[in-house]
């Protein structure tokens, strides 16, 4: 399974973001292998509509479950349409952290149309 | 000949102005005002009288599942978000789309095909003998204000008078409503605010290359700055319209200071005369 935690850096260690569309990075983590990419957001200054465009950069990287803080009402549906799971992170840790509190099963989904 | 109204500030008197100066040239010739303030328009309620509406539409992406092939490009291409392609489908968000026909070309299968999506009317009247009313407007929520303006134009478009009500501010709205007028009438009022915006409002007209001339609206006799602004760049102040209650009060009732108000319909005739050469 491919988790993507909204990260303001590269890499694991990396603070959690808040904000989906607008984050600087993308982490997906392969929670079978362990194994870690990150990829820079190239929608951070765009005009608009960063939701949906960002759904689809999760999609394009075979994500099924992201953490971040919260999501709009156009991503929302986009992510939900894709069959990809939300849940909230509201801490000040890493992207290590925010995913080992989602594998606890400590974070709460965030509803999606 | 097409005159627009604009001023920068919003509530400076663009109305007022717009209503009074149609009002009054409706008086002894033909005239077409076209309500361009989309998003909240108001001039029908100075001319209350039956309309016809003809709904504005804009065109949207809408796929085709049969050739799709969930390739992605459309929604790589898409800077406003309005296509996502999410695991087995395209997602489309039309009231992001902006009509720009974009996914329609990068689409590798021919997939995509553009359909008329309603964003708001156009609604015509005629509340004088001489008067037509344009109204252009939005409906709540949608984003593109200048496509329902080029419409609401376009209704006025061959006539030998036309008179353009803007929106406040200088943005894409006030550009699309400015462009191809003959003359740019500025109101503005005494008020830093007032001269602040009218400022950038000058700017704009400059920039489209339209002769420009200044309303103050609301003056309290303190229009000293107003009036070396208007010196420094060459604008004639044509008209100056007092703050005063007895104004206000056929203002506030919906009233037209031109036809209510004695000696009113000579000075908006002289702002005419003042404009037109």
């Amino acid at each position: 399974m491919i988790v993507c935690i909204t990260a303001r850096a590269a890499g694991t260690e990396a603070p959690v973001e808040q904000r989906f569309g607008r984050a600087p990075y993308f982490v997906f983590v392969d929670t079978e292998t362990g194994k870690s990419e990150s990829v820079e957001n190239p929608l951070v200054d765009a005009a608009g509509g960063v939701g949906p465009r960002a759904a689809q950069v999760l999609s394009e990287h075979g994500a099924t479950v992201l953490i971040t803080g919260q999501v709009g009402g156009n991503a929302a549906r986009a992510l939900g349409t894709g069959g990809i799971k939300a849940y909230a992170y509201r801490g000040s840790g890493s992207v290590a952290d925010a995913l080992a509190a989602y594998t606890a099963g400590n974070l709460q989904p965030i509803p999606l149309a | 000949m097409k005159i627009a109204i604009a001023s920068g500030k919003g509530g400076t008197g663009k109305s007022t102005v717009a209503a009074n100066l149609a009002y009054t040239i409706a008086r002894s010739r033909d005239v077409v005002l076209v309500d361009c303030d989309v998003e909240e328009p108001n001039l029908h309620l100075f001319f209350p009288a039956p309309a016809v509406d003809v709904p504005v539409t804009t065109p949207v992406p809408e796929i085709d599942p049969d050739r799709c092939t969930l390739c992605g490009e459309c929604g790589r291409f898409c800077r406003f978000g309005a296509l996502a392609v999410v695991k087995d489908c395209v997602l489309t968000f039309p009231h992001l789309c902006h009509s720009c026909g974009g996914c329609t070309l990068v689409c590798p299968q021919g997939a995509i095909r553009e359909v008329p999506r309603t964003i708001g009317r156009v609604a015509c009247s005629r509340p004088l003998p001489r008067l037509v009313l344009v109204s252009g407007i939005l409906n709540e929520g949608e984003v593109q204000a200048p496509a329902v303006i080029r419409a609401a134009k376009m209704f006025a478009e061959g006539h030998p008078l036309i008179l353009y009500d803007a929106s406040p501010g200088i943005a894409c709205p006030v550009i699309e409503t400015l462009e191809g007028s003959d003359f740019c009438l500025l109101v503005t009022e005494s008020t830093p605010f007032g001269l602040h915006d009218l400022r950038l409002a000058v700017e704009v007209a400059e920039t489209l290359g339209i002769p420009a001339g200044i309303v103050i609206n609301r003056s309290d006799g303190e229009d000293a700055a107003t009036v070396a602004f208007a010196q420094e760049h060459n604008l004639p102040i044509l008209m100056t319209i007092p703050f005063s209650r007895e104004i206000a009060a056929v203002q506030n009732r919906g009233g037209l200071i031109g036809r209510d108000l004695p000696g009113w319909e000579e000075r908006f005739m002289d702002l005419f005369t003042g404009v037109s050469p």
